[in-house]
């Protein structure tokens, strides 16, 4: 059996890897022509620019000059070079290897926190995470994503992975390390989350701020049909992470997750998910931790004042069972409500509760106040206040703080 | 027993499988553009050989737009992408251009066309530019598709790309985009009557979105409602416009319809001026439902506006 499965795995693997190659292969003249056309856009681009260049040179010397002949979309126009800008001088422009360097960008993310804690908590002042990125494409087959993540004790490779966004059959690929597609919060980097912390759920059972996060290979296709967008998304993991263990090869961790998003109007919309993972825990050889979780989302956004208002309700919802905890599995769950009432300004509630993943029995249950101030799309100021109820009747009331600002290139805002 | 169930599966996959084929091709290509006005250019050139969609709508700000799985299924299915480019766009389009699953239109492929790359751009940055100034766009201003001329070159471009993608029907392009050139001549002769007696004319805009209007009709900007693109009005910054506006004698504000429109209205109040909401865009406002009518809307609030000032 075993025999059988290696080279049945290792063909499909080779079949996975080698179909979008040799199915470029097969239009040769197709690829070409594009080349072609990316060569001539490059040109065009080139030639458009320097007009446009020109144009600014001679408004300044000069009175406005009529409004020029349309630009060919040919390479042609050559013939009356405009005096370029000094730092173009020598053909090939002086940034020209710099045009393949990967987008980067760093995100500083403070958080501060004051008030008690039995547990202790989060420490008063600290830099709690500078993130780098950085992203490319690779080649017309791949792009890269690469965030590297210095905490005040560690650095560590938050995500590094390969895209293969246009495989043959509508599949995406994504190999490398990745935060598990388990549930929407888990998925997210801190800098987008709209909390300071993360919810009680993902502290007691998904594996708390480093999450389920792996080394593992993801594979997701969409079923278009005109009701809904439908994801559907499997991954294959190493099996290592603040959750799962392996002792040994086979160990691997398996996550499955299923999307459906539908616009309800313009404004509105509601997002719902599935998710479900499983591998080998730290308890001894054999035993397993076994996690479902369920989401739903509803946003509401109006198109002609996007820019200063919005609402979004959310909530999650999971369980855990170990293998070698008996009786029921450990629930948690959060729900989450925003409002945002000003270009700047975004307000939210959030309640949480959460046995704990070896001890079901025990309960944590808390609650969250936050408001957020952003002056720009590239910085923000947050303060949260939160009170949690521990499972031993002990409670905290405190009070976190957090500035994040990001410089570099611009990201895509997260939906 | 046997048949129902294999019948019963075969008809399941079978339904499963159509539901999977978007909605079988209707009418030629499917074109998908990030905004309203590139729809509609490709609507003059394409007519009924194509069909077309946009991302965003016209009365957003086209800076932000969320990023909704939905636009991923547009995507998906599309066989060319039209965007505006400059940079407009990065919020929003490349998290939904990889989930799209779609090697047509990816940057680069046949199916994707940039359209800022033949037309004239405005306000490329010289020299250092930092955040310091706000949302400043490093390659130039991207809403240049309000200058009618580049609209033509805009229509042009959609020209030379659909007639490669769909050869058989390039004559038919090519009559339409001569239709389209003539009406849009003819138009912009009659802006410019309009538009005539009030060329020099000083105007504050909202943000900087007019800098290809502006020139081409020959109003002259002299301050933003904003004191840095992006950047909400502050109150001195506030200050300061009404004193300059009062100075210069200004009495319009041209203002997105996606603005709030109190800090435009109190500087309005305080100079004795106007708000005058124009539509940035094709759908901005339902009387501009196409190219030559956003020109027609918006040339004619503006004269009605300064014609109301008259001295």
């Amino acid at each position: 059996m075993v025999r059988f499965r290696t080279p049945f795995f290792s063909s499909l693997l080779l079949v996975l890897l080698f179909t979008n190659p040799s199915f470029a292969q097969t239009s040769d003249a197709d690829r070409l022509k594009a080349e072609l056309e990316a060569l001539r856009l490059e040109f065009s681009n080139r030639i458009a620019e320097l007009e446009a260049r020109l144009k600014a040179v001679e408004g300044a010397t000069a009175a406005p000059a009529p409004a020029p002949a349309p630009v060919e979309a040919a390479p042609a126009p050559v013939e009356a070079p405009p005096p370029p800008p000094p730092a173009q001088i020598g053909g090939a422009p002086a940034g020209s290897s710099k045009m393949f360097n990967p987008d980067i960008a760093a995100i500083g993310d403070f958080i501060g926190a004051t008030g008690k804690s039995p547990g202790g908590g989060e420490p008063s002042l600290e830099l709690h995470e500078a993130e780098l990125s950085f992203q490319a494409i690779v080649d017309p087959y791949a792009r890269a994503d690469v965030y590297l993540t210095f905490g005040p004790h560690e650095v560590g490779v938050e995500e590094a992975f390969v895209t293969f966004p246009t495989l043959p059959g509508g599949f995406l690929m994504k190999v490398g390390k990745l935060r598990d597609a388990f549930g929407k919060i888990n998925a997210a980097h801190n800098h987008v989350l709209p909390f300071t912390d993360r919810p009680l759920m993902t502290q007691n059972l998904l594996g708390g701020e480093e999450g389920l996060s792996d080394s593992g290979i993801s594979v997701s296709r969409l079923f278009p049909n005109n009701f809904a967008f439908i994801e559907a998304t499997g991954q294959v993991f190493r099996g290592e992470s603040a959750i799962f263990k392996a002792e040994k090869r086979a160990d691997l961790a398996y996550v499955g997750h299923l999307r459906g998003y539908r616009d309800l109007t313009e404004s509105t919309n509601i997002d719902l998910g599935g998710s479900f993972a499983e591998g080998h825990n730290d308890a001894g050889a054999g035993e397993t931790t076994r996690l479902w979780g369920a989401d739903a989302t509803f946003r509401y956004r109006p198109l002609r004042r996007s820019i200063y208002t919005h609402f979004m309700a959310r909530t999650e919802i999971a369980w855990s069972q170990r293998s070698e905890v008996p009786g029921p599995s450990a629930f948690g769950a959060y729900g989450y409500l925003e409002y945002q009432f000003g270009r700047r300004w975004t307000s939210g509630l959030r309640l949480d509760t959460a046995d704990r993943a070896t001890d079901p029995s025990v309960r944590d249950k808390g609650a969250s106040l936050l408001l957020t101030y952003a002056p720009s799309e590239f910085s923000l100021v947050r303060g949260q206040y939160r009170y949690t109820r521990w499972g031993d009747r002990t409670a905290s009331n405190e009070f976190l703080f957090q500035f994040l600002f990001s410089i570099g290139a611009h990201g895509a805002h997260p939906f | 027993m046997y048949n129902r169930s294999s019948v019963l599966a075969v008809t399941a996959l079978s339904a499963l499988l159509l539901a999977s084929t978007p909605s079988a091709q209707a009418a030629g290509l499917k074109v998908v553009t990030s905004t309203e006005d590139l729809a509609a250019l490709s609507r003059e050139v394409g007519g009924d050989k194509i069909s077309v969609e946009s991302i965003a709508k016209g009365y957003q700000d086209p800076h932000f737009v969320e990023a909704k799985p939905s636009f991923i299924l547009k995507l998906h299915s599309a066989d060319l992408l039209v965007v505006v480019g400059r940079e407009l766009e990065i919020g929003w389009l490349p998290p939904l251009l990889q989930q799209s699953r779609n090697e047509k239109i990816q940057p680069g492929s046949r199916g994707y066309l940039d359209a800022s790359l033949t037309v004239r751009i405005l306000d490329i940055p010289q020299g250092q530019i930092t955040r310091a100034m706000g949302d400043v766009h490093p390659m130039g201003n991207p809403h240049y598709w309000l200058d009618p001329d580049n609209g033509r070159r805009i229509a042009q471009a959609i020209l030379t790309k659909l007639s490669e993608l769909q050869p058989a029907d390039a004559p038919f392009f090519a009559q339409r985009f001569a239709d389209f050139d003539k009406r849009l001549g003819a138009a912009e002769k009659g802006w410019d009557v309009v538009m005539g007696p009030y060329k020099g004319t000083k105007v504050v805009t909202y943000h900087r979105s007019w800098p290809n209007f502006v020139e081409r009709f020959g109003l002259d900007v002299i301050g933003y409602v904003e004191p840095k693109p992006g950047i909400p009005p502050s109150p001195q910054h506030t200050i300061d416009l009404i004193g300059e506006m009062k100075k210069l004698k200004v009495t319009i504000i041209l203002v997105e319809p996606y603005f709030d429109l109190k800090t435009p209205q109190s500087v309005a109040r305080e100079t004795g001026g106007q708000v005058v909401v124009l539509s940035p865009s094709v759908g901005g406002v339902k009387e501009a439902p196409d190219y030559i009518q956003l020109f027609n809307y918006n040339v004619n609030l503006i004269a009605a506006a300064l014609k109301g000032e008259g001295k």
